[in-house]
């Protein structure tokens, strides 16, 4: 114990020092240090795969680190699993929800603790949650909760350990603008009471917004400690890609007066308990634009694809016109054909079958429209050509067109999707969360291949949850509300705060009168 | 009068008698499925409890030591299964099957010495005072103590399941594993101890066919109840309660159509063979029907192999 040493990291809550982590090929860690003093709001910043999920995972206990000590209030310890990690003090709330959709809030939040689901517990919820603003009934069943009231209960679950350091992996992504402004209200009041927070994120806005330190990763590696609030969004991105990010600006186009896509009075009934209804939705998407979709998770965003894509038929084929023909009861496939393509919202499992090869998932697809076949059957030469040209066309980071999809980082996975879906050349392309958790640099890619297929003349249809997204790249934007679309705006015309009140289910002309 | 309750008392043991092997099963077998793992050796392990269980009744002359080798077997057989699917990841469907078609083989094998071999069964216990109840006393209260100890056995499974934090822990690992390891539940150490209760359940089902229900051995004595037991699971949608029920629907259902036959009204025992299997397949049909409530109780990671390196 050195006193220099001590002096500097004075008031330190918890030290990480030399963290190293290998995995089979990959050093994921690599002598990280990372401090995190009392009451402050620290970023930990990086693309995915820089090893942010891989030291938080360490701080937590889920994983032990090859090499490296973690000091917590200055005493060496060994965290070997999340209880130990509860115990001194330290919660976590996950990037993908660690609930149960069977169970009662309670019994989740009983299961977080290691308590037993009983009437105290009931009433110490009640009571924080109240306390912080934090609306949630214990005695629900947590399938039937929006996005937002998930997260609250892992909030309410943490907050209820009386933690000194919270942990947040991503907290705002599935945020509608308003419910994130609350979580600073909350995270900055938690933070005035001394508990530290280790805030996980890639959005460069919010991080300056909030915090007051920042951790850059990179490659596995600390590169950078920064203020963040000295710092510009432009010089923390290029520090956190290691280059100059090349953003995509916004562009102005001129789009034709022919329709590409029409929407015609699309209604679809909920089937399932948990489905949003459609309602008469109205669309005209004209060929060299993009149209963003607003609006927060579960407001038929799911439902809207699913028209589009073909996975749901619609009963009226002239409900959906491409090109002035009507498709609304022809399958996904002949859709494609036509110049139709779709990439919805989950990567694995829908847009990619986790198990096959990037070729093999290239060639699902692809076959309708690219000529990957001959005589009827799959010409492998011609799938790998394909593939390896999205590959390379996209920067995607694999080891070959014999890849699993399911082995792929999400960002290189989504790029490979959107890739393969350009590659297509299609007359209109709907896409869902196109940037869904993905890094900065390949959003910039995403969003830049977007754009280009727009001035080429392709319709382009985003939907999104990601409102500066939505702002950057639209030319057109709506917004999608318990099933119904929002008049179409100009892009320009509209406020973030006007787009919040459009995701509300007012008018922009309504919010003008209040 | 007295010849029609004399039947009818008749009857209802014979339904507490085909009911109890199945309630054995299914609800070892229910908590093996609520915490995610679906072991269709039920029927193996059950000829496993048969087969040892009787043996060592008939050579120590000890009912006890006899059921609690019948236990052990069925766990044993239920450690190897999880080995293979737990440990080693194996499919739970395909290493399920080939538990019960191993433990047919396996228990033909050691049986062929006891067949024929009369065992004087499991002596009745009656419990004070209620048995002496006309009618009631002599159907509910003159039984064996494994009838007692399968009422038992569902009221505590019931209550553990929904009161204790053990039983949340084995849900939550039933409904999403990920998420319990991530909280730091020993995702593979709940399902190990969960599948060497239902096979512990399995033997002890075997052990009442073979030593209370027979009582002798005869090579494939279960006669497919362990495949009843598993459809019972499902019928019962994972609710102690239903299954209990589902356990004496059946079971009466098995009995009466022998009785049928004595009245004389011919019911083709085929057609009530199928029954508890269509009845089931009527119950999956109405849990993937829109809108139902009945699939928040199914658990949602059953027959998933869980990789707890993630």
């Amino acid at each position: 114990m050195g006193s220099t040493e001590s002096k500097s990291f004075e008031n330190a809550l918890v030290s990480m020092s030399g963290i190293t982590k290998a995995y089979p090929g990959t050093l994921a860690n690599d002598a990280i240090d990372l401090v995190v003093r009392r009451g402050e709001i620290h970023a930990l910043l990086g693309e995915n795969g820089a090893g942010k999920s891989t030291l938080v995972k360490i701080l937590y206990g889920l994983l032990q680190a090859d090499s490296g000590h973690i000091e917590w209030q200055g005493v060496p310890v060994d965290i070997t699993s999340p209880a130990r990690a509860r115990e001194l003090g330290i919660a976590l709330v996950f990037q993908h929800f660690s609930l149960f959709d069977s169970l009662s809030v309670l019994e989740n939040i009983a299961l977080g603790m290691a308590v037993p689901a009983n009437k105290v517990l009931q009433q110490k919820i009640i009571d924080v949650s109240s306390r912080y603003g934090l609306p949630i009934d214990p005695d629900r069943q947590v399938y039937s909760l929006s996005v937002g009231e998930r997260q609250r209960i892992e909030i309410v679950r943490c907050l209820l350990q009386e933690p000194k350091l919270l942990v947040m992996d991503e907290p705002t992504s599935v945020l509608t603008p308003q419910e994130v402004k609350e979580l600073f209200v909350t995270l900055r009041r938690l933070s005035r009471e001394g508990v530290a927070i280790l805030y996980i994120s890639h959005k460069l806005n919010e991080i300056k917004a909030l915090c007051s330190n920042a951790t850059i990763l990179r490659n596995g590696k600390r590169v950078a400690s920064a203020d963040p609030t000295a710092e510009s969004a432009h010089s923390l991105a290029s520090l956190m890609m290691g280059d100059e990010l090349d953003a995509p600006s916004r562009e102005n186009r001129t789009p034709s007066d022919k329709v590409m896509l029409r929407l015609n009075n699309v209604s679809v009934i909920a089937v399932e308990q948990h489905d949003v209804p459609l309602r008469q939705v109205n669309l005209n998407v004209h060929a060299g634009e993009i149209v963003g979709i607003a609006g927060v998770a579960g407001n038929g965003q799911d439902e809207l694809l699913a028209v589009i894509s073909g996975e749901q038929y619609l009963s009226d084929e002239q409900a959906l016109l491409l090109d002035g023909e009507p498709i609304g009861t022809l399958s996904p496939g002949q859709r494609r054909q036509r110049g139709l393509c779709c990439v919805p919202e989950e990567r694995l499992g829908h847009a990619a079958v986790p198990g096959m090869s990037l070729s093999e998932n290239a060639f699902l697809t692809a076959h309708h429209r690219s000529d990957l076949r001959s005589v009827g059957l799959i010409n492998k030469r011609k799938s790998r050509r394909f593939t390896e040209r999205v590959i390379e066309q996209f920067n995607v980071q694999c080891n070959g067109h014999l890849s699993l999809a399911g082995s792929l980082s999400g960002g290189n996975l989504q790029k490979f999707i959107v890739g393969r879906e350009i590659e297509q050349k299609p007359s209109v392309f709907v896409v869902s969360q196109p940037t869904w958790g993905v890094d900065a640099g390949a959003a910039a890619a995403i969003h830049k291949s977007l754009q280009a297929m727009a001035n080429n003349g392709a319709a382009v249809l985003v939907i999104s949850q990601d409102l500066d997204e939505l702002m950057l790249i639209s030319d057109r934007i709506a917004a999608l509300c318990a099933g119904q679309l929002s008049k179409v705006h100009l892009t320009e015309s509209v406020s973030v705060q006007q787009l919040g009140l459009l995701m509300g289910g007012a008018s922009i002309e309504q919010g003008a009168h209040v | 009068m007295s010849i029609d309750s004399s039947m009818l008392v008749m009857i209802g043991l014979t339904i507490i008698s085909a009911a109890t092997p199945l309630v054995f099963a299914a609800i070892g077998e229910l908590v093996v499925e609520k915490s995610g793992v679906l072991n269709l050796g039920v029927e193996g392990m059950m000829l496993a409890g048969a087969v040892s269980g009787f043996a060592v009744a008939h050579l120590t002359g000890s009912a006890l030591l006899g059921v609690l080798t019948g236990v052990g077997a069925g766990m044993l057989l239920a450690l190897i299964f999880a080995f293979l699917t737990l440990s080693l990841r194996a499919s739970q469907v395909a290493t399920g099957l080939a538990l019960t078609i191993f433990g047919i083989g396996l228990s033909a094998l050691l049986g062929q010495p006891l067949i024929g071999i009369a065992y004087e069964g499991i002596p009745n216990y009656s419990v004070p005072y209620l048995a002496d109840i006309p009618v009631l006393g002599q159907l509910l209260f003159q039984n064996d103590l494994l009838v007692y100890g399968s009422f038992a056995l569902v009221l505590a499974v019931s209550l553990f399941l929904k009161y204790t934090q053990a039983g949340l822990i084995v849900r939550a690992v039933g409904d999403s594993p990920d998420a319990a390891h991530a909280l730091g539940y020993p995702v593979l150490r709940v399902r190990y101890l969960a599948t060497l209760f239902g096979g512990a359940c399995a033997g002890l089902a075997g052990c009442y066919l073979s030593m209370a229900y027979a009582p002798m051995w005869a090579e494939s004595m279960s006669a497919g109840r362990g495949w009843i037991a598993l459809a019972l699971v499902v019928f019962a949608t994972w609710r102690p309660g239903r299954l209990l029920f589902g356990a004496y629907f059946f079971g009466g259902i098995t009995i009466l159509q022998l009785h049928a036959q004595a009245f004389g009204i011919i019911v083709p025992s085929q057609l009530m063979s199928m029954l508890p299997y269509i009845a089931t397949i009527a119950v999956l049909v109405l849990i993937s029907s829109t809108g139902s409530s009945l699939r928040r109780n199914a658990p949602a990671s059953i027959g998933q192999a869980f990789h707890p390196t993630k």
